[in-house]
């Protein structure tokens, strides 16, 4: 049983951080895709319009990749997780079919005519395909975030004798108050991860010296963008939902933040330390005193229960895990911003295409939003265990009964060796696009 | 309610499987006939331009199946495990093939993508009729061992196989002699559904060869069919129950009627879209036709001890159902309204189409 549980959580943790590479950076690519369609349209200059259709490449690429990893992911609440499909499906069946069927829809329609269109149909209706394929993938977000959201703080349920639970509210669903700020803190990351994406091609452009011109736009809208996304990821949205754990899901806040002892008067923010779960401390802990007080409840003497106040089945099972992905989340999300802002100063000096050592790091730097948006999640999701829906239904009561083991060890290597030569592949695919550049081919 | 949710799902899954099925089928015609190299690339596009908003029909039905009838849901993913993990991996292989091979000109890079396409377009047809096999012959639900459940009354476990490949046994394997059957008439219709996908949008060079393929394999569904209605009555003896007290349901069984027997006439059909729409009729008259022969049934026990699952032992809270009604209705609309659009901008041969990358 034990065993059972392990194999089918690292095969959703497996495929859901895989299959999660690809949304993130089609979500806020639309964004950006979106800006420079507009752009064209205002300004007329052909650049802005090819700058457009070859990110849609890359977006075309990253979306393929999101489909043929996402049917997994709605197929395995079934496969792997049965317990927990049978009594919740009622509820967040809602919101998953509404994903496929709003959203998802949406997007892939519109990204085919996005592709084939732009003859056919005008500037104006191309530009508003394009909306349409951010509206999609936006909304897709909004969709799987309600389910989530309702597993973190569940609302508008009522639970039948046999266990199950069914609706009780729909609108409860879209007005739940996890769901707001968890939904634009997800999207700035997004769009952060976006932005350092094409800032990342456009100094690779400046520093190979080909495709230039391009260089310089894709470094300057990343920038900005990059620089906007990340202050917003921290500041309000990420503040937001932190304040929301504090709230709804206490002993995951005591256990993320690193606080093993409650203290009287006011909680320390911890910078840097690793947690110690034998004697129930941080080791070579860095710490400053009564800020975490301070940015939870604006008090500085605010007293924070630390994780003495819990009992130890009601904490999330793995804290080492949970307090290295906030603190990793954490940490990247401030070098984001100290790097943009400097790569700004230098666009407003009118330098930045020169500093090499700049250019080099934001072109590294490609991997690290990536890292952050993930770490987010998994502090998210390790944060509400021991429960699927937080507080109610265990992690252990959730999984299919009848498969065993051995058959799920069987499909998760499967997974990884499929999934070793997709992301093989995706990289190949991507080079060879970033390698053409957005210069269009003569036909 | 629960039968409205029962009848969209039906068509929603009915559209999947005539939408990608002709890309199956493009798959199975591209692994056997296509010789040249531009024939390959051609049939590769006609799967190529269509196969993920084919696939988004499929994600619907998943999502629509999973708020309806969660129980049901849970069920059969759980208890159908490998088979269904295995048809996820097909059907990354398949869009891997259509989408790598046009990436680099290298004859052997083609190849093997080639393959890819081919052979997983293959054995997803044959495992999507197994799975149809499956749901008609019904299993060992709550995995009854000695007159005793082993797991709660809907739960169940399949291995891919046992020793004796019967249907008949008190444990039969996902694949047997009797589901086998059905995977192969899968295979079947929808290579023919694919020829005469190729022969209606591409000018490819093999669409007069691929007429008389269709003719010859439209021989061998009929005596599948023939034979598989008997062998159906020996694994689900109450199969035609439905037809003889509701005698409206022989509706569907007629709809694949005229589909078979119309290809026979295959050569002379004069517009291509005819016989694409014959095949269509294949298609939906097979899935119309298993489903109204279980009915209310959509999982049959084969033991005495648990019943079996229905559309109404198996769904969601009125309420959600309801609710969920009319944001479907509205979405189906949508749907409807993005389909139109879609096929009328891809309307036509598609060889002179740009792949988009």
């Amino acid at each position: 049983m034990e065993d059972m549980l392990f194999y089918d959580r690292l095969q959703f943790a497996f495929t859901i951080t895989f299959h999660y590479i690809f949304p993130q950076l089609t979500m806020g690519l639309s964004l950006m895709i979106v800006y420079f369609k507009w752009k064209f349209l205002k300004t007329k200059i052909e650049k802005y319009n090819n700058a457009a259709k070859f990110f849609m490449k890359i977006f075309a690429i990253n979306f393929t990749m999101g489909v043929v990893t996402g049917i997994p992911m709605e197929f395995q609440f079934g496969t792997n997780w049965a317990k927990f499909s049978e009594l919740t499906g009622g509820i967040i069946g809602q919101t998953l079919a509404m994903e496929g069927m709003f959203s998802f829809f949406l997007e892939s329609s519109f990204l085919a005519l996005f592709i084939f269109g732009e003859k056919l149909m005008g500037q104006k209706l191309h530009f508003l395909t394009g909306f349409l394929v951010f509206l999609g993938s936006w909304a897709s977000g909004w969709f799987i975030l309600a389910t989530n959201a309702w597993m973190q703080h569940p609302v508008g349920y009522e639970i039948l004798d046999n266990g199950k639970y069914v609706l009780e509210n729909f609108s409860a669903l879209f007005t739940n108050p996890w769901l707001l700020p968890a939904f634009l803190h997800n999207q700035m990351a997004s769009v952060v991860t976006s932005a350092f994406v094409m800032a990342s091609i456009g100094a690779f452009y400046i520093l190979r010296d080909k495709h230039s011109e391009y260089g310089h736009l894709f470094l300057k809208t990343g920038v900005i963008f990059g620089l906007i996304s990340s202050v917003l990821v921290a500041f309000p949205t990420g503040d937001w939902n932190a304040k929301n754990v504090a709230k709804y899901q206490p002993g995951t806040f005591a256990a993320m933040e690193g606080i093993f002892e409650t203290e009287e008067a006011g909680a320390e923010i911890v910078l840097i330390g690793q947690p110690n779960m034998v004697e129930k401390k941080l080791d070579n802990k860095i710490a400053v005193p009564n800020i975490l007080s301070f940015l939870t409840y604006q008090e500085w003497h605010r007293q924070i229960p630390g994780m003495d106040q819990f009992k130890k089945e009601d904490l999330p099972d793995n804290i080492p895990a949970l307090y290295y992905s906030y603190h990793i989340m954490v940490g990247l999300g401030t070098i984001f911003i100290a790097v943009m802002a400097l790569a700004l100063f230098f666009l407003w000096r009118k330098k930045l295409y020169t500093i090499k050592s700049l250019l080099w790091t934001i072109m590294f730097l490609v991997p690290f939003p990536y890292i952050a948006n993930i770490t987010g999640w998994y502090t998210a999701e390790l944060g509400r265990q021991p429960y699927l829906v937080y507080g109610l239904l265990r992690t252990s009561d959730g999984v299919s009964p009848t498969v065993s083991s051995g058959n799920t060890l069987f499909t998760l290597l499967g997974f990884v060796a499929l999934y070793l030569l997709l992301g093989l592949l995706f990289l190949i695919l991507v080079g060879k696009t970033i390698n053409e550049g957005p210069t269009p081919k003569p036909h | 309610m629960e039968l409205f949710w029962y009848i969209a799902i039906g068509i929603v899954l009915t559209v999947f499987f005539v939408l990608d099925g002709y890309d199956f089928g493009a798959g199975i015609i591209h692994l056997f006939f296509a010789k040249t190299e531009k024939d390959k690339e051609v049939i590769t596009k006609s799967a190529g331009l269509f196969w993920d908003s084919n696939e988004v029909w499929l994600v619907a039905a998943g999502g629509m199946l999973f708020m309806a009838f969660p129980t049901f849901y849970a069920s059969v993913f759980s208890g159908f495990y490998l088979p269904l993990i295995i048809v996820l991996w097909l059907i990354i292989f398949r869009a891997i093939g259509l989408e790598f091979r046009g990436q680099f000109k290298y004859d052997m890079w083609k190849a093997i993508w080639d393959k890819s396409f081919g052979l997983s377009s293959l054995l997803l047809a044959l495992f999507f009729g197994i799975a149809l096999g499956n749901i008609v012959r019904g299993v060992n639900l709550g995995s009854v061992e000695n007159g005793v459940s082993v797991h709660e009354e809907h739960y169940f476990f399949l291995p891919l196989w046992n020793s004796s490949f019967s249907p008949l046994t008190d444990h039969p394997g996902v694949i047997d002699w009797f589901t086998i059957i059905i995977g192969v008439i899968a295979v079947v219709t929808l290579a023919i559904h694919g020829a005469n996908w190729i022969i209606l949008k591409t000018n490819s060079s093999i669409n007069l060869k691929l007429k008389g393929v269709i003719f010859k394999l439209n021989i061998v569904l009929a005596v599948l069919t023939v034979f598989s209605l008997y062998v159906w009555q020996l694994v689900n003896p109450t199969s035609l129950d439905n037809f003889i007290h509701k005698p409206y349901l022989m509706v569907f069984p007629i709809i694949y009627l005229i589909g078979v027997i119309g290809l026979f006439f295959i050569k002379k059909i004069k517009k291509d879209g005819h016989a694409f729409m014959l095949s269509t009729l294949i298609i939906v008259g097979g899935i119309t036709s298993s489903l109204a022969s279980l009915f209310p049934v959509i999982l049959p026990s084969i033991n005495n001890v648990n019943g079996h699952l229905t559309i109404y032992n198996t769904s969601a809270s009125t309420y959600g159902l309801s609710v969920a009604m009319i944001w479907g209705i509205i979405g189906f609309s949508l749907l409807l309204v993005y389909f139109i659009v879609q096929k009328r901008l891809t309307a036509g041969k598609i060889d002179h189409m740009d792949y988009g990358h």
